[in-house]
């Protein structure tokens, strides 16, 4: 393993540890008290200063080590927790997971913010808070620091072990070894002490050694060996700066001393010591299951055993089943052609192939599967800093954040709903003030939720306050001229209107949503994942974003259609119903748009051969087959095709890496007759068909249409 | 080949105490928290136990006490790893039967040093 892998490594465990730092902070402040949360809090923060104190992170181990100093307060019990501290956990934890992202990416963070972070904590720590003051420390001692002096000393070194010191696992000959090292040396075993046979204790420390040592190293150098070893023996050093030739002297020991029985009796006492120390208020907290509160057992939180495996080795994995799909289908095709006479068993046989390549294809698509919970902690941030930066008071509340959903999805989702949580306490929430007068909570919710629903993953963003302001939304959009000042228009049709490019309702720019990204980069983020945002919002009550998200990017339900003489893939989620229109049904509206009246309203038909090149519109007039679909820019829109053949689930294959991007087409797949089939993007493909045609003139056109 | 227990909750110090001490010829084992170093000793039998002191489950003073007085009772050495080097800690460290530590970070000399001193081990 490399220094950069392990380096990797420390960055991965530290998005771990963060993640249970945010989790510790708030069960923190839904069980104070708890001492095993503040105990998984502290480690967390004390884990990552370990980590950086490797590699150097000065600046993190010191932001670090403030923080977990005041958590060791409160860890032991020597400062109460209240609202305030707890804020500032959490925006010392915000800041400790940015301080990580700098030192990974190697960028910078604002030093005001550390300086200001720091002063707050160290506040905590009261006038004593100097004592602490940290600093690493090599293996040395600074104890009688002398000059360096390279003349050569004679050491005369008494050394006389207790028990304790073989308990503790030393061993006096290795010491020896390490003297013997740094000079010359000659021991001489003091044998006085040991008892008769039938007396002796073979645990007990009877012997006791002189040294000499000539040397040229530092008497330092030589406490350095000890220094494990103090307060475990009686060690006297005599230094005499004699040549060596002279260090014959004998050493006169004295009276050999008893095994001291003070020593003996602590290794036995050693229980009661124990249990003296745990009680001491630095380890008030302990760590120790026998000592953690009822009901809070760590074990039945601790992560289930998990393999780290790279995400290529994965994603070739994924590659792989994609194409046993493919093969299943290609198989199952070609028998079919065969027209055997019997073939029931094995389309049996068939059948559970591909129901067995449908599980191993789920079972591999679990394994990119990650709960959202890490995304959603990172929401909570969003909240604090929106709800400070606005003087709002809010709250996020998460569901179902257990809900798994494709780890490239959450990696996408994580801008998008940033904005949306921004937007939602920026516009949604009203102020403290206005909601205490309208008799609401003055501290707004922010609710995010995330869930599984018929093959779809459903994310919902949802706030407490006051409602879209209708009125003021259309009023904005005829300002902008993104529709006719006479339009009319229905509810959910002005909620959609916050989705298109240039549309912002903040009326001035706030430091925070305000950053000229709308709610369409939110909708165009959402669709690059092949899924679709919705709004709904109860005046008073609040509002509501909901986006839905397709389970997999790597497989899909689609109809397989031909269009022109091509056979092409439309993906089924977005299609609201199949039409087999009438002719008196169809009509021509100006020169050359056609559109379909349904149920007593009409509906633009776009083409599909002719916007894609395919046709010259012969097929125009033609009823063929019309696919309903729902748009977030232009509403209903039919969609005509030349028919429908099959149902089925096709493996995505990207164009834009294999080949190039043609807009109204989002990717390829390879179908059963071993061919490959386009996969169509109806919204690109309805924006293309509005590109010629000046935008707003056919909005209106459309709009009017469909109201007229 | 002499080997070297580690028993530490960070991922992090266990790889670059694997790196260090692979490179300097000990056979390497490693537990991820207290509990998990006691239960898995006797089985790796190690020459030298090196302990993170906070840890879920069984912290490193739980992990001497269980080494030095529990029914599989050693006198192997044991060092502490700890980022603390007050000597308060080392007194207790001490008492509790620990045979010396190591201040985080460490490097790779001085560790390899240390560990030589308790164990003999000659790379």
């Amino acid at each position: 393993m490399s220094g950069n892998s392990i380096r990797d490594t420390f960055f991965e465990e530290c998005e771990e540890l963060l993640e249970a730092l945010v989790e510790g902070l708030s069960g923190m402040e839904e069980a104070p008290g708890d001492m095993e949360i503040v105990n998984a809090v502290f480690r967390a923060v004390h884990s990552i200063k370990g980590g950086a104190g490797a590699f150097g992170l000065d600046r993190l181990v010191g932001f670090a080590h403030t923080f977990e100093t005041v958590m060791d307060k409160v860890r032991g019990q020597e400062l109460a927790v209240d609202e305030s501290l707890m804020g500032l956990f959490h925006r010392a934890g915000d800041f400790l997971s940015d301080l990580v992202t700098a030192a990974r990416d190697e960028s910078d963070v604002n030093d005001e913010t550390e300086a200001g972070l720091i002063k707050e904590l160290e506040a905590y720590l009261g006038p004593g808070g100097e004592e602490t003051e940290f600093m690493f420390e090599a293996l040395t001692l600074d104890m009688g620091d002398e000059a360096p002096q390279p003349t050569r000393r004679r050491f005369d070194i008494a050394f006389r072990p207790t028990r304790a010191l073989y308990e503790n696992g030393h061993e006096p000959l290795l010491l020896f070894d390490s003297l013997a090292d740094l000079g010359d040396l000659s021991v001489t075993a003091d044998l006085s002490a040991l008892p008769d046979f039938n007396k002796f204790d073979p645990s007990d420390a009877v012997l006791s050694w002189r040294l000499s040592l000539v040397t040229a190293e530092s008497e330092t150098t030589l406490h350095e060996i000890f220094e494990f070893v103090e307060g475990l023996c009686t060690l006297d050093i005599d230094t005499t700066d004699e040549p060596a030739e002279a260090a014959t002297a004998p050493l006169d020991l004295g009276p050999v001393m008893r095994p001291a029985p003070p020593d003996v009796d602590d290794m036995l006492a050693g229980d009661d010591a124990e249990d003296a120390m745990a009680e001491s208020p630095d380890r008030g907290a302990s760590d120790r299951p026998a000592t953690s509160l009822p009901g809070s057992s760590k074990d039945a939180r601790g992560p289930k055993p998990t393999l780290r495996v790279d995400l290529d080795r994965v994603d070739r994995l994924i590659n792989t089943v994609g194409e046993l799909i493919i093969n299943q289908a290609m198989i199952s095709q070609r028998i079919e052609e065969l027209d055997l006479p019997t073939v029931a068993h094995l389309t049996n046989e068939l059948e559970a192939y591909k129901l067995l390549a449908r599980d191993i294809q789920e079972g591999v698509m679990a394994i990119r599967a990650q709960p959202v919970k890490p995304l959603f902690q990172r929401m909570s941030r969003i909240v604090r800093e929106a709800s400070d930066a606005t003087g709002k008071k809010a709250k996020m509340v998460t569901v179902g954040d257990s809900t798994e959903v494709d780890k490239t999805v959450i990696e996408r989702l994580a801008d998008p709903l940033t904005h949306m949580i921004r937007n939602a306490v920026d516009h949604g929430l009203e102020k403290p003030d206005i909601r205490k007068a309208a008799g609401k909570d003055v501290t707004g919710t922010i609710r995010l939720s995330a869930a599984h629903r018929s093959g779809s993953v459903f994310i919902e963003v949802s706030d407490d306050g006051a409602g879209l302001n209708r009125e003021r939304i259309l009023q904005k959009a005829i300002e902008k001229q993104l529709v006719a000042a006479d339009v009319e228009l229905s509810e959910p049709e002005i909620d959609n209107l916050l989705f298109l490019p240039g549309f912002s309702t903040a009326s001035q720019v706030s430091n925070l949503s305000g950053r000229g990204v709308g709610m369409d980069v939110v909708k165009n983020a959402v669709s690059a994942l092949g899924g679709r945002v919705s709004i709904s919002s109860t005046p008073g009550k609040g509002t509501t974003f909901t986006i839905v998200l397709p389970l997999t990017l790597a497989v899909m339900d689609g109809f397989v259609i031909s269009v022109a003489d091509q056979t092409m893939v439309i993906p089924i989620a977005s299609i609201l119903e199949t039409i087999r229109p009438r002719a008196k049904d169809i009509h021509i509206v100006g020169t050359d748009s056609e559109v379909i009246s349904l149920r007593g309203s009409y509906v633009p038909i776009v083409d599909v051969a002719e916007n894609l090149g395919l046709g010259d519109g012969a097929e125009r007039g033609n009823a063929g087959t019309l696919l309903l679909v729902s748009t977030e820019t232009h509403g209903l829109t039919a969609l005509r095709v030349s028919g429908i053949h099959d149902q089925r689930q096709v493996v995505i294959k990207s164009l834009e890496s294999n080949y190039t991007a043609i807009p109204g087409v989002s990717a390829a797949t390879i179908l059963g007759d071993g061919k490959i089939a386009l996969i169509l993007d109806p919204e690109e493909l309805i924006k293309l068909a509005h590109t010629p045609v000046h935008e707003t003139a056919s909005q209106q056109a459309r709009m009017e249409l469909r109201h007229g | 080949m002499t080997k070297v227990l580690a028993i530490d909750d960070s991922r992090t110090i266990r790889n670059l105490l694997r790196v260090s001490l692979e490179g300097a010829g000990f056979e390497f084992h490693s537990a991820c928290d207290g509990a998990e170093g006691v239960e898995i000793f006797p089985d790796v039998d190690p020459d030298v136990v090196i302990t993170d002191i906070n840890m879920p489950k069984l912290d490193g003073f739980g992990v001497i006490d269980a080494l030095r007085t529990g029914p599989n009772r050693t006198n192997v050495p044991i060092l502490v790893l700890t980022t603390e080097s007050s000597d308060d800690l080392k007194a207790r460290a001490r008492t509790a039967g620990a045979t010396g530590w190591i201040v985080k970070p460490f490097d790779d000399a001085s560790l390899v040093s240390v560990l030589r001193r308790l164990t003999g081990h000659v790379a």
